[in-house]
């Protein structure tokens, strides 16, 4: 992906404020006002919806390079969240309200209802459900999938967090009115969960990227036996293994982003990419984060060191919109719904 | 600072996708003609096969017109031989020379051997082999102690090269020889390329059978073996500069994560089309696995058609891509454990055969054209920590 104004405007946002201890208080319940004012100053969050619905109408693929960069921030704000309500609320024709948003359900087994313009139902771990101040979703009315925009004071939220220390709410939705509805033309949960898991799988390579950075410049300064630890052939061993997680990451990232840019929701080309992102995206992050901690030692292992802002995040990241015995069981049941001889075929679909 | 390498996506052009269709169509017609057994032509050596490949133009794809090139693109000849592999058809023949030595000889060698070997590369009537390894140089491939003398018109050859693939089909070798000694500023210094015609006299060919039965790699003994000056590839005493290059087309292509792909396509064959959940999950992974290493690959085809030398790139697609091919017969052999079912239709057999085969030829994956650990030497230079 290349880097273009969008991206810098959001890398720069994240330098400036965007520090170690922003994310520490973000998880001690603070709300990092000023990184998230910057964003939406910028127009950040509303990269996704069309100028005609109020937003910036920018490319899908800098809304991904931009999540990217906010993975490797660990950027303690709902970004993602709200880049995909706004695609959603586009979906439905629904103009992009301001100020943080949420998402639900992110789960292909969620369900909520809509009958009239009430909503019923539960929605589990919904990201920033607590700064929302819109949540977008997708409802069902019978079979006919609507979207749904409502005022997250007009629901109950029970609060819950993730082993990142991220907010992960329950929403009740009890009966709640949307502000707004519009038909979501075949739009089904899996894509949502589709453009979820790719956002994620985004932030997941960003995360990779930190830690590995962070881990070679640790090898170069942790003196240790009279030399740093870098020129031990077994930590170079373990950096090049990280390495070469990290770069599959971020192809397989990449790879997916590209496929929705192209092909867009519903197609077989995007189906097949997301399911082989968020999945290989999810071994290199188990694979890296491990790898990262041992070249850490236990300074790693302190509340101080910031190593854990990425690697919790990767770990708790991995179980959002489908983790990946999930999407490995998906791609398993496409490949042998096609047969052997089309393996190959699948493969190169598209190229 | 960042320290991270990036594979920018590739969107293959029009002319790659109606190329790969005129591949599969040219590659069914051979099956139906008998030509190789389909999924069973990697080990096989057919010139003839090689020949109408080279009608094609799909041998030396890449180079130029007047050396018996095609001046195509490297994504083009990346389809052709991702295609090949994928069908395991019987590349053995003039894959070596397509790869690595024609590039070599394009690049250093003299004009005039420029002008008579790479037509005849590109039209399929060279076989070549690699002269690198010795018994005492194995990953420390500047230990050569092989020797070159200058005489009168050329050079005089004495010693041994081992582990040579496909010497004893061979045309000709590119050997890497001790032409001055080391000296103490590099230890690299004092090795030189050479063009060797593996039929001139004093060289003798000793087979060596590998661990599955097969017969690929040779012992080669030199005895006074004559070699003119035309034959000398680039500078004297500079080889070292020269080898890295070469690594980057051996290093990331297709062959470094398809060697052991019919163990997977005869899995999904015998899973059938509604598998287990545990089966599908763990065919699932694989293609994860193998789609995003072949990403990577022709990533790196976009990245020497910009010109660029992505030569840790190719070590980093190397590790990962053996790394993943060797170990995955393992993982399909507990997915799918023998059954007692005896029906025509049970695809058990085919299942078993491509296991066995695979697992036999795994321990060569992560040591043949620069080993793991000489890898991640190499990807460790280029995060810096040496």
């Amino acid at each position: 992906m290349t880097d273009n104004i969008i991206v810098d405007t959001a890398t720069r946002i994240f330098a400036d404020l965007c520090e170690p201890n922003t994310i520490n208080d973000a998880e001690k319940g603070t709300w990092p006002k000023a990184l998230w004012d910057a964003l939406e100053e910028s127009g950040l969050p509303l990269t996704w919806v069309p100028d005609t619905l109020g937003g910036a109408g920018a490319e899908m693929t800098d809304g991904f390079a931009v999540l990217r960069a906010a993975g490797r921030a660990a950027a303690p704000v709902p970004l993602a969240e709200t880049l995909l309500a706004g695609w959603l609320l586009a979906q439905g024709n629904i103009e992009a309200p301001a100020g943080p948003m949420a998402i639900a359900p992110i789960y292909e087994d969620g369900h909520i209802n809509l009958a009239g313009n009430k909503l019923q139902g539960r929605a589990r771990h919904v990201p920033y459900a607590r700064n929302a101040q819109h949540i977008a979703v997708l409802a069902f009315s019978g079979d006919t999938p609507t979207v749904a925009l409502v005022a997250a004071d007009a629901v109950a939220i029970s609060q819950g967090t993730s082993l990142a220390g991220e907010p992960r709410d329950t929403i009740t939705f009890d009966g709640a009115t949307a502000v707004a509805v519009g038909a979501a033309h075949g739009l089904g949960t899996l894509g949502i969960v589709q453009i979820g898991a790719t956002a994620r799988a985004q932030q997941m390579a960003g995360a990779l990227e930190h830690i590995l950075d962070q881990s070679v410049q640790w090898s170069l300064d942790r003196v240790q036996f009279g030399r740093a630890i870098a020129k031990f052939q077994a930590v170079q061993h373990n950096l090049a293994t990280l390495a070469g997680e990290v770069a599959a990451a971020g192809a397989a990232a990449d790879a997916a982003a590209e496929a929705i840019a192209v092909h867009g929701i519903g197609s077989d080309v995007t189906s097949a990419e997301v399911a082989i992102a968020k999945l290989r995206v999810g071994e290199a992050a188990g694979a890296g984060a491990a790898i990262a901690h041992q070249v850490h030692g236990a300074m790693g292992f302190t509340y101080e060191h910031s190593l854990h802002h990425a690697t919790r995040r990767l770990w708790a990241w991995r179980e959002e919109f489908g983790n990946e015995a999930q999407w490995a069981t998906r791609l398993g049941h496409m490949v042998a719904a096609r047969g052997a001889d089309a393996l190959w075929p699948f493969l190169t679909q598209g190229s | 600072m960042a320290y991270n390498f990036h594979f920018d996506p590739i969107d293959m052009p029009p002319e790659c996708k109606e190329l790969r269709q005129e591949v599969r169509s040219f590659l069914r017609q051979e099956i139906e003609a008998g030509t190789f057994a389909p999924n069973d032509g990697k080990g096989t050596f057919s010139k003839a096969f090689a020949r109408k490949v080279g009608a094609k133009g799909w041998i030396g794809m890449t180079w130029p017109k007047e050396y018996g090139g095609s001046e195509r693109s490297h994504l083009e000849r990346y389809v052709v031989i991702e295609e090949m592999l994928a069908h395991r058809a019987p590349t053995r023949s003039y894959s070596t020379a397509d790869r690595q030595s024609g590039p070599v000889i394009l690049r250093y060698g003299q004009e005039e051997v420029k002008k008579t070997i790479l037509p005849k590369i590109a039209s399929g009537d060279l076989c070549f082999c690699i002269g690198l390894s010795e018994p005492n140089s194995g990953s420390d491939v500047f230990a050569a102690s092989t020797r070159a003398t200058k005489t009168d018109g050329g050079w005089l050859v004495n010693g041994r090269k081992i582990w040579t693939s496909n010497a004893h089909n061979s045309d000709y070798m590119i050997a890497l020889l001790r032409t001055s000694p080391k000296t103490q500023e590099n230890h690299r210094h004092g090795l030189t390329q050479f063009l060797i015609d593996c039929k001139s006299p004093g060289i003798t060919i000793r087979p060596i059978i590998n661990m599955s039965g097969a017969h690929d790699f040779n012992e080669i003994f030199f005895d006074d073996v004559f070699v003119p000056d035309l034959h000398l590839i680039g500078e004297v005493d500079m080889a070292w500069k020269q080898a890295s290059d070469e690594l980057a087309y051996e290093r990331s292509g297709p062959d470094r994560w398809l060697e052991t792909f019919s163990v997977l396509v005869e899995l999904v064959r015998r899973a059938g089309a509604e598998p287990s959940e545990r089966l599908a999950e763990g065919i699932g992974r694989e293609v994860a696995n193998l789609a995003t290493l072949r990403r990577m690959s022709a990533s790196i085809a976009g990245m020497l058609q910009a010109g660029k030398t992505p030569g840790t790139e190719a070590a980093v697609v190397k590790d990962l891509g053996t790394n993943w091919e060797q170990s995955l017969p393992n993982r399909m052999r507990l997915l799918a454990p023998p059954t007692g079912d005896s029906s025509p239709e049970s695809n058990d057999d085919r299942f078993e055969e491509a296991l066995r085969h695979t697992t036999l030829i795994a321990p060569k994956l992560t040591i043949q054209g620069g080993t793991r650990e000489v890898l991640r030497g190499i990807i460790a230079r280029g995060l810096g920590l040496r």
